[in-house]
């Protein structure tokens, strides 16, 4: 090989990892900025859908016109795929007001883009059984990027079109990936009987791995019609 | 690969300027929209469900 031959050779080389360098440092921009970016227009337009569904009156159930749902009884039909159905406030780690999550029906991952998303299958807000919800610890707006913060009897409110559900944190735990039994209507039992109203949320863990996955489980304290105000748990939060 | 661009790009100083930013442009553009969310897609930190191998419990791809 020619002196001329090795200088362009290595000129090129040269290039080639300056570019992969590059690239690598876009990538992180993507993930640490334009995940947020994209999770927060998605979280706007969906609270901007949810808030002037919420304006309209309810819509009555197919079949029994004229019937008024209960303000305080679950909503019974699920939620349509990809569509947001509630806000999750968690006024420990400043989740509240403006910074509620929109939370989605579904888990792909074209849902926990957009925000903390609902197992489609696991119960609703306020009924009985283990309604679990997953979201990101990290980029697309991290939702549950803190919950590793929230204590024993911290309130995680749900706010649907008429009611205040107010969860409070029973249990921490942080397992395998694989441990579904978290998800069960009776955690850890899969044939059991369900009689709590339980609530579960899964981020990952450590944050940046998915080693391991940090769970939070919470029991049903209250379901208060929004028309009396804020529940007790808000209290202050002027929503 | 660079000094080829630049001496491809037509026009004068302005031009070839102007012909890389929209190359790069166009290069972050595609990056953005189309090779970084399959790469992200595995990485580990998208994992947030819960699921097991063979698992009843509620069906969810990993991603996440």
């Amino acid at each position: 090989m020619t002196a001329d031959g090795v200088r362009t050779f290595l000129r090129g080389l040269g290039q080639t990892l300056i570019t992969l360098g590059v690239v690598v440092l876009l990538f992180c921009a993507y993930e640490v900025y334009f995940t947020n970016v994209y999770t927060n227009n998605q979280q706007h337009q969906a609270r901007d859908e949810i808030q002037s569904q919420w304006a309209q009156p309810a819509p009555t159930p197919s079949g029994r016109p004229g019937t008024k749902p209960s303000a305080t009884t679950p909503a019974s039909a699920p939620p349509a795929m990809g569509k947001g159905f509630a806000l999750i406030w968690m006024p420990r780690i400043g989740m509240v007001n403006g910074k509620a999550k929109v939370v989605f029906e579904g888990v792909d991952h074209e849902d926990l883009k957009r925000g903390p998303g609902h197992y489609p299958g696991t119960a609703l807000p306020g009924e009985v059984g283990n309604m679990v919800i997953s979201g990101h610890r990290t980029t697309y707006g991290a939702p549950f990027n803190r919950i590793d913060e929230l204590r024993d009897g911290d309130a995680i409110v749900l706010e649907t079109r008429d009611t205040w559900f107010t969860y409070r944190m029973v249990r921490q735990q942080i397992v395998k990936p694989t441990t579904v039994e978290v998800t069960y209507p009776v955690p850890g039992n899969r044939d059991a009987t369900p009689t709590k109203k339980l609530l579960t949320l899964t981020t990952c863990n450590p944050k940046y791995s998915a080693k391991q996955r940090l769970v939070v489980t919470a029991e049903l304290q209250s379901a208060l019609p929004k028309s009396a105000g804020n529940p007790p748990a808000l209290s202050g939060q002027g929503a | 690969m660079y000094g080829w661009l630049w001496r491809t790009f037509p026009g004068g100083i302005l031009g070839k300027l102007l012909c890389s930013l929209l190359l790069a442009a166009a290069a972050v553009v595609v990056l953005f929209l189309f090779v970084f969310p399959r790469v992200e897609a595995q990485l580990p930190f998208q994992d947030v469900t819960v699921n097991g191998p063979g698992a009843s419990a509620p069906p969810s791809p990993a991603a996440g």
